[in-house]
């Protein structure tokens, strides 16, 4: 069945979720990472900006936050504060094991 | 007359659209093949006509295969959807397991696969015959057994709700028992009817089930119709009903939490609180953060958010929303984050109940 192995092509990328760490400061400046290089500078500065919103306006509402764990059913992200700024972990969730081809 | 399905199948390459349309065609049920080549297309097709399965490359431009199913998971629930990749990576796997697509396949590459495939095709494409209730979210647990009962049905509904479970049995078209925990008949029946979500399951008819209902399923439902308009008057008038105060009082004596906010999604103002002095700061800060986060897994593909756990030296929070509610619920310090997880698991389900 070799011809069905054409199907086999060059294709567009997908976005692969990443695994790592990065920290970022009160300003929202991504400092250092461990994020590949591949992954999207853009995303990453939103994440950055999201989550200091969130602690920012927490603080607001008189909720003092030391730490964040967003859970997604592909992604987790947990980030703790760090005197204004914040040290973000991110890691993709692998629920489904790969399966044994015989 | 029997109707064909249809198929619509979405791949940027069109020798694969080709191959796979002629693999398709030897579905025994010669279901009706469209293609699409680009996740656009393929969203004005599922717009203009109706599908029963979309099988959908992964690897594509502009709009990847994980985008058009997120999108479609949402705006089609009843649609059937494949994921098909030659990309060997498990996390893609399990992200689009996370968007809710019924089958994953890597493209079959011998005839044996190429078999399977067909085979698996055919079930999902067969299976509402089977159970009936596919694509149910958007219909009450009412209109399900107005359904079942104005067919003259026999069978058994189960219904679950997180870990509550429930079982109505139906005879010709008359409900004649329903047992939910430790209740029976008319109580039990009433008590799945309060659920607010959950999913539903036919099993075979059980005919020699003893009858503990004797009203007609009209009086019963008109009953529960009635209750459920009140509810909603009230909810309309000041927020939520005197239901959902009362399940948010039950909610308040778990231990280890200190308040509880619901709120209804989008709308400030619509919300009820237990253990808060001034709710509305909360509120706010919860609805935007679980927004925030919502917008952030749409450009990310992260899939649903599932839940937020925010931990702090005086009090922990946790941000979680259920059907067409969102919770925030404060929990003491002492808690791990794993025990919140937990607890909140819990907070739903009595919510739900």
């Amino acid at each position: 069945m070799g011809l069905l192995n054409l199907f086999a092509k060059a294709a567009p990328s997908l976005l692969h979720l990443p695994a790592g760490s990065f920290t970022v400061d009160r300003d929202g400046t991504v400092l250092t990472g461990t994020l590949p290089s591949s992954f999207p500078k853009d995303l990453v500065n939103d994440l950055a900006q999201q989550v200091l919103a969130t602690f920012r306006e927490a603080a607001d509402a008189q909720l003092i936050l030391s730490e964040l764990i967003v859970n997604y059913s592909s992604l987790r992200i947990s980030a703790r504060e760090s005197r204004g700024g914040a040290m973000v972990f991110i890691s993709p969730k692998e629920r489904y094991s790969p399966s044994k081809q015989s | 007359m029997e109707t064909r399905h249809k198929i619509l199948l979405l791949d940027d390459d069109p020798e694969v659209l080709n191959m796979y349309q002629e693999i398709l065609e030897q579905l025994p049920s010669q279901p009706e093949i469209r293609t699409a080549s680009s996740g656009t297309r393929a969203m004005a097709m599922l717009e203009a006509e109706q599908f029963r399965l979309l099988i959908c490359d992964l690897k594509m431009p502009k709009m990847d295969g994980l985008q058009v199913l997120s999108i479609v998971r949402r705006k089609y629930p009843q649609l059937r959807t494949v994921a098909l990749t030659n990309v060997a990576d498990e996390q893609f796997r399990s992200r689009a397991y996370a968007l809710g697509v019924d089958q994953f396949w890597y493209k079959p590459a011998s005839d044996q696969e190429v078999r399977m495939f067909l085979e698996c095709l055919e079930a999902l494409l067969g299976r509402e015959a089977e159970t009936g209730f596919r694509g149910v979210q958007s219909k009450s647990l009412v209109d399900i057994i107005q359904l079942e009962c104005i067919s003259q049905s026999s069978s058994v509904l189960r219904i679950s709700n997180g870990q509550l479970a429930g079982k109505i049995w139906i005879q010709d078209g008359e409900l004649i028992d329903s047992e939910a925990g430790e209740l029976n008949g008319e109580p039990a029946f009433q008590k799945i009817l309060s659920w607010r979500t959950g999913n539903f399951e036919t099993l075979p008819a059980e005919p020699n089930r003893p009858r503990t209902i004797f009203k007609s399923y009209n009086a019963l439902l008109l009953e529960t119709a009635h209750a459920m308009d009140e509810s909603q008057e009230q909810a309309a008038a000041g927020g939520h009903s005197e239901a959902d105060v009362s399940s948010l009082a039950q909610l308040s004596q778990l231990d280890g939490v200190e308040f509880v906010l619901a709120m209804k999604p989008g709308e400030k103002g619509m919300q009820v609180a237990r253990g808060l002095e001034n709710p509305a700061h909360m509120a706010a800060w919860a609805r935007e953060s679980l927004a925030r986060f919502r917008a952030l897994a749409d450009r990310w593909h992260a899939g649903p958010l599932e839940q937020i756990e925010c931990l702090g030296p005086q009090r922990h929070v946790a941000l979680a929303s259920q059907a067409d509610t969102e919770f925030c619920v404060g929990w003491k310090y002492t808690l791990s984050a794993g025990q919140i997880r937990e607890m909140m698991k819990k907070v739903l389900v009595l919510w739900a109940s």
